[in-house]
């Protein structure tokens, strides 16, 4: 394994995380200023709200996949394990 | 001496194959963060379904309420037994929804939801100041058209429309804070 890669990998899950709640932040915003604009009576909002609404959902979902991915290579790319355990005790 | 030698060896044996606790103990402190991580994400990503979802039921909400709801027509009082600076309580147009019907010093009537828009405390028509005033947060409206004067409640008293028959006046429709 590049001994630079594993902290590039680190450094992209923080990147993906940090849009993650970034996003998040957004979206609560969001929430808080349609669901104001909706009980002063202006429901017109409402359907553009929650379009952006769901991109966002959409965005994190992507990144968290992102993230899945990044970590799975991780692992991949580690020396692999050793398989003894409690259960394999007395085999060769 | 041999059991010197006999020691080393057995320290070396121990130092290539993994003692008993760390074969009982699999997972270690840096894979643990690593899930940890994870399951943090899946967090984050969990919320912002959830407010995907708050997001969708106001549209719904709202799409409902597109469809103007039909107000009863409802006898509040009668003009001839409001003097001025009286007030009425009454519900309209549910008996969850209490309202204030004011006949002001100039004479003229006003009707407004009696719930403060900031956290549903009830407002109370002080005369003397000519304002509806919600003693929790002290916010003040104006018994005019309802719009906020001072204080913390964010949008107008709903204001509720009414007509004279008569003697009668009668409740007829609601026109939410904000609205035309």
């Amino acid at each position: 394994m590049n001994p630079l890669e594993r902290p590039r990998r680190r450094a992209a899950i923080d990147a993906a995380m940090a849009c993650v709640i970034l996003l998040l932040i957004v979206q609560m915003w969001l929430l808080t200023a349609t669901l104001e604009s909706y009980l002063a009576g202006h429901h017109g909002v409402a359907g553009a709200a929650f379009a952006v609404s769901l991109s966002l959902f959409l965005l994190c979902g992507a990144l968290y996949v992102l993230v899945m991915r990044l970590d799975r290579g991780r692992h991949d790319a580690q020396t692999p394990r050793s398989t003894s355990g409690p259960w394999t005790i007395g085999q060769p | 001496m041999k059991n010197d030698e006999m020691s080393d060896a057995r320290r070396a044996a121990d130092r290539r194959s993994p003692s008993v606790w760390e074969e009982e103990f699999s997972v270690d402190a840096s894979e643990d963060a690593y899930v940890l991580r994870r399951q943090f994400t899946k967090f984050l990503v969990l919320t912002s379904l959830g407010m995907a979802c708050g997001n969708g039921w106001i549209w719904l909400r709202s799409l409902a309420a597109k469809e103007r709801p039909t107000y009863p027509e409802l006898v509040v009082a009668h003009a001839s037994e409001l003097a001025a600076g009286d007030v009425r309580l009454f519900s309209y147009p549910g008996p969850q929804d209490p309202c204030i019907l004011v006949r002001r010093a100039n004479g003229t009537l006003a009707a407004f939801s009696q719930k403060c828009t900031h956290l549903s405390c009830a407002v109370y028509y002080a005369a003397s100041r000519d304002r509806l005033e919600c003693p929790c947060h002290d916010g003040y409206f104006s018994p005019e058209d309802g719009r906020v004067l001072q204080g913390p409640p964010p949008r107008p008293l709903p204001r509720i429309r009414l007509s004279r028959r008569g003697d009668e006046i009668v409740a007829v429709g609601v026109e939410q804070g904000g609205e035309p």
